[in-house]
Order: C-alpha cells, then sequence, then structure tokens
C-alpha cells in the first residue's frame, strides 16, 4: 500500500494561554478528498493554515508532525516551505471577494504564481494564463484576463481563486470553505469544477466546510471535529447512514432531510429540527470528553480522560467510548 | 493542460485597459486640478526651452543695472542691481528649481517608501527600530537639518537635493508604515503568501501597488515644499554660487526692495505659483485617487 500523499500525526496548535487544537491525526491518500467538518471555532481553518505553516503569528505549533509526500513540513525552511506552498499544495481561501489584489488585472495574479513557480517564457505563460481561465470555466479568456477582480462576480472570482491554485498543478489542494461566500447554486458549480479538476489532475483535496450536504456530495471521507478534537473518522456513505459519535448523529439530526419528513406526511419546514444541547463553550475546562457536557450518552467514565480515536471498522475512527463499547457488543453479537 | 489552445496570446492582454480611461475623465472633471498642472507644464515648459529662450549665461551682467520691467525691451522683466537679465534669471532658476524639488522628493520618496514598507511588513523589534529612528530624524527641524548637511558638504545643487530628501524622508516612511500595517492584513496578502511569494514579492508587487494613490499624493506634496526649501537655502546664500535660482534671486534683490521691489516680487511669484500648482496637482490626485472619493 502506498503511503499517504499527507500524513497528519498528533498536530496540536495553540494561542498564548489556549489551546484551540489538541493533537489530530488524519491522513490523505493521493487524489482523494478528505472533508473536515465541524461548526465555528472548532479549530478547522487553523489547521488549514497549520499545514500551510501561515498561521497568525501570536499561534504556535505545541507538537506534532506533517508529513508531506514523506517530508515533515513543520521542519521545513521557510524557502523549503515556499517552494512548496502555491506548487505543491494551494490553498483557496473563504473570502473571494477579498483574496484577490485590487490593483492587479486577474491576467497578471495567474501569471505571477506561474512565474514564481516555472520557468516559462512570456508568450508561454500568457498562453497558459488563457488555458487556466478557459479551463475553470470564464468565459472570454482573452478579454477577461485584462479585468480587474472587481469586474467580477463572486462565483467568477472564486473561479479566479481555483485557477490560481491549480496553475501549477498541486499534488495537494487545501479548501477553507471555498463557497460559504456563495449562492447556493454557484456554490454547486464551484464544487463541481473543482472536483473534476481533482479528478484530471490527479489531486487530493482536504475539503474544510461546516455543510453537510457538501461534504455527502463531494467528499470521499469525512472527519468530525469537535472543540480542537477529530471526534469520527470515517469513509462518507457508511458515515452518514450510521454515524457512531454523538456529536455527528447530533449534527445529522440537526440537518434538514427531505426524505425523512416526507415519509411522515409534513412538509420538512414545519417540523421542529432535532438539536444538540448547550453550546460548544461548555467544552473549555472540561476535564474529559470535551462533548460530555452536552451528551446524551454520556457515562461517568466519560468525565474523566478525554477518550482517543479508536477504529470500530476498517478506515472507520471513533473518540467515544460509548460508541465503540456498544460496537464491541454489536460484534460479538453479530459474531 | 488540455483545454483550448489559444495560438495568440499577446502579453498586451494582461494589462489594464478601460481603467485609464475612466481616470482620464475623472481628472478632466476636476477644474482644480487641471488649472494647477497648465501652471506646472508652463513651468515646466519655460524650463526646458531656457537655454533657447534666453542662450546667455544668466549671471551676464547684460545690460545697464536696475532697469523697470517694460523700460528697454531688450529686457522685458528688468535687470538686477548687477545688470542681470530678470527674465533669463527667472527661466534658469526654474530649472535649478524644479530639478532639486524633484530630486530630492525622489530621494525622499525612495528611502521613505522602502523604511515604511519593511517596517510596516515586518512589524516586532524591526519596526519598533525603524520607528524610533523616524521619530529621531522628525525632532530635528527639517531645515536645520538640510543647512548642517549643507554645511558638511559644498553647496553643489546635488547636496542640496540629497539634503533635502533625508530631511523629508520620515513623512512618507510613517504614510507607507500605516499602509503597509493594514494592507498586510489583507486577505490577498494570506492568499499570495499561500502562493508561495517571499517577502520582497509581496511588499513589491502585491502591497505597494495597493499603497500607491496616499504615496503619489505626498510625492507632489514633497516636491513642493523641497523647492520651497532650495529658496529658503538660496535666500540664505547657502544654495549654489555657480547656478541662478528663484531663493537667490530673492536674496540678491533683497538690498533694494524699496527702490525696485519687483527683484523680490518675481522670483517670490514664481515660487509661490509653482508651489501653488504642484499643491493643486496634488489635491487633484488625492479626489481621483482616492476610492472612497467616488469619483473613481
Amino acid at each position: 500500500m502506498m503511503p499517504p500523499l499527507l500524513d497528519v500525526h498528533d498536530l496540536a496548535i495553540g494561542f498564548p494561554g489556549q489551546d484551540v487544537v489538541h493533537g489530530i491525526s488524519f491522513h490523505i491518500d493521493a487524489g482523494e478528498t478528505l472533508a473536515l467538518v465541524g461548526e465555528s471555532g472548532c479549530g478547522k481553518s487553523i489547521t488549514a493554515f497549520a499545514l500551510m505553516r501561515l498561521l497568525p503569528p501570536a499561534a504556535r505549533i505545541l507538537r506534532g508532525q506533517v508529513l508531506f509526500e514523506g517530508a515533515d513540513l513543520l521542519s521545513a525552511s521557510p524557502r523549503q516551505m515556499r517552494a512548496v506552498r502555491g506548487k505543491r499544495i494551494s490553498l483557496i481561501l473563504q473570502e473571494p471577494m477579498t483574496s484577490l489584489n485590487p490593483v492587479l488585472t486577474v491576467g497578471a495574479q495567474i501569471a505571477e504564481v506561474i512565474r514564481q513557480h516555472e520557468t516559462l517564457s512570456r508568450s508561454a505563460t500568457s498562453r497558459r494564463v488563457l488555458e487556466l481561465l478557459d479551463l475553470v470555466g470564464i468565459p472570454e479568456p482573452q478579454r477577461r484576463a485584462g479585468e480587474f477582480p472587481h469586474n467580477f462576480s463572486g462565483g467568477m472570482r472564486q473561479r479566479v481563486m481555483i485557477a490560481m491554485a491549480v496553475a501549477c498543478q498541486p499534488r495537494l489542494i487545501i479548501a477553507d470553505e471555498p463557497t460559504t461566500a456563495l449562492d447556493v447554486t454557484i456554490q454547486a458549480q464551484v464544487l463541481d469544477l473543482l472536483d473534476s479538476l481533482r479528478r484530471q489532475f490527479g489531486m487530493a483535496v482536504l475539503l474544510i466546510t461546516h455543510d453537510l450536504g457538501v461534504v455527502a456530495q463531494w467528499a470521499d471521507r469525512a472527519a468530525v471535529m469537535y472543540a480542537g478534537r477529530i471526534v469520527e473518522q470515517a469513509s462518507v456513505r457508511p458515515f452518514f447512514r450510521h454515524p457512531r459519535h454523538p456529536y455527528a448523529r447530533g449534527l445529522l439530526g440537526a440537518a434538514v432531510s427531505e426524505a425523512g419528513t416526507a415519509a411522515e406526511g409534513g412538509h420538512y419546514t414545519t417540523q421542529r429540527l432535532t438539536e444538540i444541547p448547550g453550546s460548544v463553550a461548555s467544552a473549555a475546562g472540561e476535564p474529559g470528553c470535551p462533548f460530555a457536557p452536552r451528551c446524551p450518552d454520556m457515562i461517568p467514565a466519560c468525565r474523566a480522560a478525554p477518550p482517543g480515536l479508536e477504529t470500530v471498522a476498517d478506515g472507520w475512527e471513533v473518540a467515544c467510548i460509548v460508541a465503540t463499547r456498544e460496537e464491541v457488543r454489536h460484534v460479538a453479537a453479530v459474531g | 493542460m488540455s483545454a483550448v489552445i489559444h495560438q495568440e496570446a499577446p502579453t498586451a492582454l494582461l494589462r489594464p485597459a478601460r481603467r485609464r480611461h475612466r481616470l482620464v475623465r475623472a481628472i478632466l472633471r476636476n477644474p482644480s486640478f487641471l488649472i494647477g498642472l497648465l501652471i506646472l507644464l508652463a513651468v515646466i515648459g519655460v524650463a526646458a526651452c531656457a537655454g533657447w529662450l534666453f542662450p546667455g549665461d544668466p549671471q551676464d551682467m547684460a545690460g545697464t543695472p536696475t532697469l523697470w520691467p517694460g523700460e528697454d525691451p531688450a529686457f522685458p522683466l528688468g535687470t538686477d542691481s548687477l545688470g542681470r537679465d530678470v527674465a533669463s534669471g527667472l527661466a534658469y532658476g526654474a530649472r535649478v528649481s524644479l530639478l532639486v524639488g524633484v530630486s530630492a522628493a525622489a530621494i525622499g520618496l525612495a528611502i521613505g517608501t522602502l523604511i515604511g514598507a519593511v517596517s510596516g511588513y515586518f512589524g516586532g523589534w524591526l519596526d519598533n527600530a525603524l520607528v524610533r529612528l523616524t521619530e529621531l530624524f522628525q525632532t530635528v527641524p527639517t531645515f536645520l537639518l538640510v543647512i548642517v548637511i549643507v554645511a558638511i558638504g559644498q553647496p553643489s545643487a546635488q547636496v542640496i537635493a540629497l539634503a533635502i530628501g533625508l530631511a523629508a524622508w520620515p513623512t512618507v516612511a510613517r504614510l507607507v508604515r500605516a499602509q503597509f500595517r493594514s494592507l498586510r492584513e489583507a486577505e490577498f496578502i494570506t492568499a499570495a503568501r499561500s502562493l508561495g511569494y517571499g517577502a520582497p514579492r509581496i511588499i513589491f508587487l502585491e502591497i505597494l501597488p495597493n499603497a500607491m494613490a496616499p504615496i503619489i499624493v505626498t510625492a507632489s506634496v514633497m516636491v513642493a515644499n523641497a523647492i520651497l526649501t532650495e529658496a529658503g537655502l538660496s535666500f540664505l546664500n547657502m544654495g549654489d554660487p555657480n547656478l541662478v535660482s528663484w531663493g537667490s534671486m530673492i536674496g540678491d534683490g533683497r538690498p533694494l526692495l524699496r527702490t525696485a521691489w519687483f527683484l523680490t516680487a518675481l522670483p517670490g511669484g514664481a515660487i509661490a505659483l509653482t508651489v501653488l500648482s504642484l499643491n493643486l496637482v496634488g489635491d487633484g490626485l488625492n479626489d481621483v485617487l482616492n476610492p472612497r472619493s467616488g469619483l473613481a
């Protein structure tokens, strides 16, 4: 079996006086899409920035390893890191309206990426720019290349961002909530585009999102984060059919599902959605499982120590004492 | 890479096209800017044509001393106490004033932009040290600093330009630093860093173009200030003795202020007009380039 493209091991990130990510581990294989799911403030974005070594000045990586193609990015020199960024790993930011330089033309900005990482002649570079614009579905690339970001709509700008991200055909794209700022219809187009480029170039995608619909449609595997920890990691299909961690179950229960309510004869808007009681803030200062204060299945043992990820099935890991015990019982009963 | 291959791909396509047009229109709609620009162009024109309009040396004693303007058609603006042609002096003086003004502003801009950019982008102890240095320069009165530098060196046009530039950079440095401090937090700078760009590239190709508008406006005011400082130096007889400048003409005319006041009034008017035009241009550029003014 091939070693994974990206192997994150026990990564912990902290701000002065507060740790935000408590030793998370996950891996991404070449060509697959891993979705990192969780609510605001659970440490998804900071994890993405840590992988690129672009943390805000106050944040520190406390421990851990980020192996990318076998080399530890956390011990790479700034020069080596610059060669990786944009060339081997690209980042797509959340806010397309402000992620492009307002005073440079779109074409010049894409050309700059190519010039940074490859030696191409001027005409070859601008040919490549036009190809890229065409590839991401921007009509009339010849004309649009000479225009400024403010001439583009949000969806078009995010397409330009994607063009910049794939300009040097990276192995991994980190997309930090790439469609949160866009309309739902545009969202689907942009994610479809990202997905088709992934297949075309054989790239892997780390898709950071809080939208379970996005996960279900575009990801191969999902890792659910809660309060700076990964609580469940599984392939998307079995995960959606039967999530094990109580938090993941709560998330899926809180999502609007037309099929379920239609069967009960009601319109989906007339029915109250289930919710997870409490707020994520209750995880602060919790010595045991961070989800324990809100958990419906809580047992006294949960308060003792934060549970580690345990494998419950092939490629399926859960950090929950109760879920793991149930699994053992389940397996025993079946066996 | 698949997709359509475009055969001709002129690089000109990647450059701005429409914006120029809009900029020109915004300028034309601004009358004070236009007036300033016309005066400035006239001064530049006179300075450029000085050698052709007045072939002789402006320091030559060409005619009878203290001729009033209009008294002798050969000297339309009269002559001074040594019989030098005032019109010729004004034309050659425009040359000196503009040259010293522009080069001093360029030196000040270069130093100020570099220090402000480095200090604002990197922050930390480097920023602290550079801000202290800037403040140190600001505590010394500009004019005194220029006099000291010129006194140490020789009073040549180059040294004077350098001295004025060295005294003027702190204003630019503070402005550029403030711009960089806010722009470095922008999303597109994070995006630029995520594409593997190094610090020099981000400073000069990503942030600096965004900070250009206030820098250009300041530059025009800096030229005006440099012209004033140079005139002040020449008035105090600390200017280049081999060149006629507006300041030295005022200085030479001072003893005759009661009898031949035009000797001070004419170069004084020239200075006032040039400085006014530069300030008008600066204000106009501010209106045009400032996105909040709603014109651009």
